[in-house]
């Protein structure tokens, strides 16, 4: 808005693209602002879907490895936003202003190789110069009457072609601020400090005394710009003025206890949370008629300093129609960066499942025959067509067969199918009033610390990671586990003959358990591989490590993450995976890559659990920042985010038919999400404490939740869906309105033996096993 | 900096700064240490808040020092090192600088090197799973179990348990003891536990053997008593036998004969021990333990050696609950028991006798219900200052007097006052709130009513009692008013304050007064002698015993005043003045404490009125905790009184 707005964004285009993004995202609230003075509201919403997604995706990918990178300036970075040039105005605005700086700096060589490029005329920098400068003046002037000023002349300026004026930095040459500095300095001195307390308190005044209707809408405000104005104070050494008012929403409260901690302006430069804060917008969604009256209010006032900061720092999201009600919000707030846009939900999802590759029947029969003795044919025979016949109607809501490469199926995949579907036939159906037994799995004597628990899919192995960095694994079947011979007995054993793979097995090995030595910290995240011959784990170390269950010794280090690895979990199809942790960067890797595939930025804390959708195509991951995103294998793009959380997330499940999505927090409520239309469909209270593990049944109509709170709990997942089926999920405002009906989908509640239960697991037939470690 | 209260942190002060920049050898300026201090204090801030994140993700509640040491990795801070252990550091200060440290005792590396105990690492982690609900309804097993699993019992542990319950229950007393005393001092019997447990709980089949019931008594107490046991929900199995031999008529007690009032008060005793010792492990027992002595107390077709039982076993769990259950059924069991005692039919004579059992187990719960209700009254205010200091020393005091097992005939007096030193371990925060106390002047009016003169002598006798209540401030202050004693026994005076006065005044003890049997220097003094002697059993069973042999109440009570005073070890060997103050010098412990025991007793010779101020003394007290508060810590619950002699 001001000149020296356009000065940020004109330094930060050095600093990787994620910077240029920031400056479209900046541009276009310039023009949004402007139209809806105007009145030319259509035109806007119309240009905010068109651009909307390269603000989102621009975090991801190369964007995130950028980042992540230490940023260097330069004609590196200054090659790669060339390359990014594809025509659109602010694209082109953004290389005049790295045009521009590549001049200041004396770089004339550059400078001409990127015109050339480009295609710009040589004399468009020097024009630029003095346009924008007279143009950067105007807005300054401008910004004392906020939103005053002429519109149609922002409205030109941001959505010109080559003419439009570009900013222009005046800051003096060497200005090659470290990354905080940039971000932070926006937070330079904009008003008398002694006078914020009197803003904010005018404005809760104001707040407090519209319609019942608008209150709770705009009390969403407080919030955000209570901790901008704090930082801002904090910033400028007013620390005196930054007081504390305690009248946040509650879910809030541990960031205000971190933020309360915050009292100079060193601090600020290590804390990342900060930082994310300040260069993402806080996102509020509000109705029209709210927004107006907000609008109105603060022009009335001269109160320019809460206008400035709404539009520098928050993002807000308006529709039309009914304001929200107070538990409608509450219900969608609550994380770290507001709530998630209207459009960032809006990108089509393919929900549906990959249709189940057609088993040779033969092969099927020759193997009942073979090795069942208990199968009764007659009834399979049906069954399994119905299976077939089912898995041959394409599903319209799922990915193409081949939107993602996923390897083939072996032999072996092949009798786990068709075992599977003998499962399947057994497979209790369940329902509420036919609950699943469980069993429940203890570790004892577990004195070095329990973290992670993972079951084999055909439930017949069981492992667990410690605090003490070693990995177990237990066969919880009679059958022990074995190593495969060493290299000169395999020499021996006769290749020809039919039981070969079992030769290859050293009876000497056979034990209960095994232990996997090889990280150097706690073990937080473990997976087993579908084919049940790889397992996963992660660790505090920041690697993941690959082993294979055949030797019993770890085949790969997979190094990327420089922070704890607090999740990672194989893809149900094999050879991809996903891991996240601290670095609040998600990563998929395949196994035969030491390098991630897809990294995934855009979380603003660690994130704390990942999981892969059903159909391998979407990974969804669930953060500190309290919000879920849900991830797109194939673009890397950030398909849906969810908020709502009023804690850190611990838990994910997929539904098995995809469509949904269930997610557990600290704060001890299971929430359930429609990935199709990305909508809240469900909020489960009852829980006392942290939701460590969830799990549909195998049909999906169970789900179990399991908590520190020593219970395992059930749910009417099926009832979930139903009562929603009926609401109105075209309504163009989105609001689901939920009711609170916890204890009617709560279906059971089961104590364990003062034991947290950390994992859940439906076996094939719909047994429920829950694992947890005993500790007296 | 004015919002500096209300921020809800730990804070470094900018003293402390100094302090630790003094002590590497800086000098720094005030505005220096200023910033060092916020900076600090942010800096623990972000690492304390990263490392829940450690713990969170570990799926722990409790945080743990290697979760601090991760997060300050992450800081590029050095790790600190040597606070991993799992026991509790003690916070000690320093009385002259107002300095608080970590108390770091020097390890004897030798004798760790050549210690017999050496731990035997744990079990192997395995992984047991059990059906816990079987098509979502029911649980197969019952809860709190420990799954059998933990326990694989070695042939050593199943040689020791058969030896070790063959000498208990043997006929060799002397094996027996070493065996008791084994059992109180293994550290390597935790997996045979439930098995003794499940001896213990025998002790319905031998009701009829007063003493196998003695033993396995004794089996609960050193049970009890073992610091490496975790009795966990144990406790309950235990209290349940014990609770047997209190209240139970067991079928010894059919034979006049036999002596099952002993039995029942040592029992009691133990109760009270397992309770104000264990107490904690389940919740709610208190409450279990108070209603069943109630029940049967108001369940007049129960023999009265029933009766007798839930009243010694209320009395052995303090005076507020006597206060509670006894005093308020006191009305309706006295009809009943007035009958039974104006029965002078010859055929009643058994039942008569056992009937004056009661009725002296209910005057010795009374009494000491009133003088700690008037005691308690009259310094409501103070108290809890000295509560945690008092349980240190009140363990370790126990733990030395306990090796010394009394053999069954001699009640465990010690025990006794070790337990009223654990009393903060009590679990149950007794809910006292529904239930409003009767003032102390109409309780003292209805008791009269019962007991008359009996009553009445024991606060009439002494020339300081001439009005109730029995003493006054001054009164306290004169007995405490003695200054510790010099620096002759410094360990002594750190651990307990009160005893030094004892070695000012009898400078004939050797030690520490808590010795168990009398001095010898005692028994020359015929009065000393009867004294000590019924020191030796704790009030209730001296009180019995007494009375066994006295059928008039008037004597009764005679004898008895001289038995109030039970915990007195030794009189003072000159003749001095004919009164003489007992202290009993008890503390009201910790935090959840509801009711206070004597903790030590002593006595002296009256001292002349003096004007020091009680304050004054407890200045000269050597404090462990908070400094800045003076703390008076017995004055709470001790009392004087006066002994005729």
């Amino acid at each position: 808005m001001t000149l020296h707005e356009y000065h940020q964004s004109g330094d930060r285009i050095l600093h990787g693209w994620r910077f240029p993004v920031l400056n479209l995202a900046h541009a276009h609230f310039i023009f949004k602002m402007a139209a809806v003075q105007g009145g030319l509201v259509d035109a806007v919403e119309e240009k905010d879907i068109k651009t909307e997604p390269s603000n989102d995706s621009g975090g991801n990918n190369n964007a995130g490895e950028a980042r992540l990178l230490s940023p260097s300036p330069g004609s590196s970075a200054s090659a790669g936003s060339a390359k990014s040039t594809t025509g659109a105005p602010e694209d082109q605005s953004t290389l005049l202003a790295v045009l521009q700086f590549l001049k200041k700096n004396k770089l004339t060589e550059s400078v001409d190789i990127l015109r050339r490029e480009a295609g710009l005329p040589e004399d468009v920098l020097d024009s630029k110069g003095t346009d924008s400068s007279g143009a950067g003046s105007g807005a300054a002037a401008d910004s004392a009457d906020a939103a005053g000023g002429d519109a149609s002349s922002l409205l030109s300026r941001v959505t010109g072609s080559s003419s439009a004026p570009a900013p222009a930095p005046t800051k003096a040459p060497g200005e090659d601020q470290p990354d905080v500095n940039v971000v932070l300095s926006a937070y330079s001195q904009q008003g008398d400090p002694a006078l914020y307390g009197v803003y904010y308190n005018g404005l809760k005044r104001f707040i407090e005394s519209v319609l019942d209707c608008h209150r709770a809408e705009l009390s969403q405000l407080f919030y955000p710009l209570f901790v901008h104005m704090y930082l801002e104070l904090v910033y400028n050494n007013h620390e005196n003025e930054a007081r504390f008012s305690g009248d946040q929403e509650c879910y809030y409260a541990d960031d205000l206890r971190v933020l309360s901690s915050l009292t100079k302006k060193e601090h600020m430069r290590g804390n990342e949370t900060l930082l994310d804060f300040r260069t993402s917008k806080f996102v509020l969604r509000i109705s029209r008629d709210s927004y107006q009256l907000l609008k109105r209010h603060l022009q009335e006032r001269q109160n320019n300093q809460i206008w400035n900061i709404i539009q520098e720092h928050l993002y807000i999201d308006i529709f039309d129609g009914m304001p929200r009600s107070k538990s409608q919000i509450d219900a969608m707030s609550g994380s770290l960066a507001g709530e998630a846009k209207r459009e960032a939900n809006k990108a089509k999802v393919y929900y549906g499942l990959l249709k189940e590759p057609e088993i040779e029947l033969p092969l099927d029969d020759e193997d009942e025959e073979a090795e069942n003795e208990e199968g009764k044919p007659k009834k399979k025979k049906p069954k399994k067509d119905s299976m077939g016949s089912k898995s041959k109607k394409q599903d319209p809501n799922a990915p193409s067969q081949t939107r993602i490469p996923l390897p083939e199926l072996k032999d072996s995949d092949k009798l786990d199918k068709i075992m599977y579907m003998k499962e399947a036939t057994k497979r209790i159906r369940l329902a509420p009033d036919n609950l699943p037994s469980i069993c429940f799995y203890s570790f004892l004597n577990a004195y070095q610390g329990l973290t992670a628990v993972d079951f084999t899919d055909d439930s017949s192995l069981i492992a667990g990671g410690f605090a003490d960095s070693t990995v177990r694994v237990w066969s919880v079947t009679p059958k022990k586990l074995r190593k495969v011979k060493s290299a000169a007995d395999l020499n021996l054993i006769d290749k020809e003959s039919d039981d070969v793979l079992e030769r290859i097995m050293d009876e000497k090995t056979a034990s209960e358990s095994k232990i996997l030595y090889g990280h150097s910290g706690p073990v937080y995240g473990i997976s087993f591989s579908p084919d049940r011959n790889y397992l996963l784990s992660s660790s505090e170390d920041g690697t993941i490590r690959l082993w294979s269950l055949q030797t019993f010794t770890c085949l790969v280090g997979y190094k990327g993450h420089n922070y704890p690895v607090w999740d990672t979990q194989f893809s149900p199809h094999g050879y991809y995976f996903i891991s996240g942790g601290h670095d609040r960067v998600a990563r998929l890797w395949a196994t035969d890559h030491y390098q991630p595939l897809r990294m995934f930025s855009g979380h603003l804390a660690d994130i704390t659990c990942t999981r892969f959708h059903p159909n391998s195509n979407y990974v969804a991951t669930g953060s500190s920042d309290r919000t879920i995103r849900l991830w797109d294998v194939l673009s890397g793009n950030c398909v849906r985010i969810f908020t709502g959380h009023k804690g850190p997330i611990h838990a994910l499940a997929f539904s098995p038919n995809g469509k949904y999505l269930a997610s557990g927090a600290t704060d001890g409520r299971v929430l359930l999400w429609d990935i199709g239309h990305g909508l809240m469909i469900g909020e489960l209270k009852g829980h006392t404490d942290t939701i460590y593990s969830l799990k549909f049944s195998r049909d999906g109509e169970i789900l179990a939740s399991g908590s520190m709170d020593y219970t395992v709990r059930l749910w009417n997942a099926m009832k979930a869906y139903d009562d929603l089926e009926t609401d109105d999920f075209t309504a163009t405002t989105g609001h689901v309105h939920l009711q609170d009906n916890s204890q009617e989908l709560l279906l059971g509640t089961y104590m364990t033996k003062s034991t947290p239960v950390i994992h859940l697991h439906f076996t094939r037939r719909n047994l429920l096993l829950a694992a947890g470690a005993y500790n007296p | 900096m004015a919002d500096r209260e209300e921020r809800r942190f730990a804070e470094v002060s900018r003293d402390s700064v100094k302090l630790m920049a003094e002590s590497a050898g800086l000098e720094l300026g005030d505005d220096v240490a200023a910033l060092l201090a916020e900076d600090v204090c942010y800096r623990l801030r972000e690492a304390a808040q990263s490392s829940s994140q450690f713990m969170r993700h570990a799926k722990r509640r409790k945080l743990t020092v290697e979760d601090f040491n991760r997060a300050l990795r992450w800081s590029n801070v050095e790790a600190v090192c040597g606070y991993g252990a799992q026991d509790a550091l003690p916070f000690r200060s320093v009385k002259e600088g107002e300095l608080f440290f970590v108390e770091d005792r020097d390890i004897n590396l030798v004798e760790l090197a050549l210690a017999t105990n050496i731990p035997k690492g744990c079990a192997e982690t395995m992984v047991r799973v059990n059906v816990s609900y079987l098509d979502g309804k029911g649980n197969l097993e019952p809860q709190g179990t420990v799954p059998s699993a933990v326990q694989t019992l070695s042939d050593d542990l199943l040689k020791y348990y058969q030896q070790i319950t063959r000498a208990i229950l043997g006929d060799d007393a002397h094996l027996m003891k070493v065996a008791l005393l084994d059992l109180q001092s293994n550290s390597k019997i935790a997996a045979l536990l439930p098995y003794f447990v499940y001896v213990i709980s025998g002790v319905k089949s031998v009701s009829h053997d007063l003493e196998q019931l003695n033993r396995l008594l004794h089996m609960v107490k050193s049970l009890v008593q073992n610091p490496y046991l975790y009795l966990g929900s144990y406790v309950r199995s235990l209290v349940s036998s014990v609770m047997y031999c209190i209240l139970e008529p067991l079928a010894a007690s059919i034979n006049p004969l036999n002596d099952h009032w002993t039995l029942r008060d040592y029992a009691a005793l133990l109760l009270s021990h397992i309770f104000w010792t264990h107490g904690d492990l389940v919740s709610g027992l208190y409450h279990q333990i108070l209603l069943s002595l109630q029940k049967v107390l108001s369940d007049p077709v129960r023999p009265l050696c029933s009766h007798y039982g839930a009243v010694v076993g209320l009395h052995a769990l303090g005076w507020k609950a006597v206060e509670r259950v006894l005093f308020p059924h006191l009305p309706a069991y006295w009809a009943n028991l007035q009958a039974v005692l104006d029965d002078y039919s010859v055929s009643n004579g058994q039942v008569k006798a056992d009937g004056h059992k009661v009725y002296g187990a209910i005057l010795v719960a009374v009494e000491r219900l009133l003088k700690m209700k008037a005691l308690s009254l009259s310094q409501p205010a103070e108290g809890g200052a000295g509560g945690q200091s008092g349980s240190v020393v009140g363990g370790l005091g126990y733990r030395v007097s306990s090796p010394g097992l009394s053999p069954p005939p001699e009640p465990l007096s010690e025990a006794a006052l070790g337990i009223a030193s654990h009393l903060q371990a009590g679990g149950a925060g007794c809910p006292w709130e529904e239930w409003t106390p009767v003032p102390l002047p109409d309780m003292y009016t209805e008791l009269y009513s019962f007991f008359g003169d009996s009553l009445a002598v024991r606060f009439s006798t002494g020339p300081g009692f001439g009005s109730y209540p029995p003493f006054t401030p001054a009164q306290l202050g004169e007995a405490r008013k003695d200054p510790p004693g010099p620096a002759s026994n410094p360990e002594t005076t750190r651990k307990m304050p009160q005893l030094t006065a004892n070695l000012n005044i009898s400078p004939r003890q050797d030690g520490s007064p808590r010795t168990d049997p009398p001095p010898p220097s005692l028994a020359a003094t015929g009065s000393g002698r009867s004294l000590a002697r019924s020191s030796s059993s704790s009030s209730t069973s001296s009180v019995q015993r007494s009375k066994s042999s006295s059928s008039r109440s008037g004597q009764r009570s005679a004898s008895l005043s001289r038995e109030v005073f039970p915990k007195s070890r030794f009189t003072s060997p000159q003749t001095g003045p004919p009164a003489f103050t007992f202290l009993i010098g008890g503390r009201q412990m910790g935090r959840r404490c509801q009711g206070r025991r004597p903790f030590q007793t002593t006595f002296a010779p009256t001292p002349p009125l003096s004007a020091v101020p009680p304050r004054a003394y407890a200045h000269k007290l050597p404090v462990i905790g908070r400094v800045g508060k003076p703390v008076r810590r017995w004055a709470c619950s001790h009392y004087s009184l006066y002994l005729p002699l």
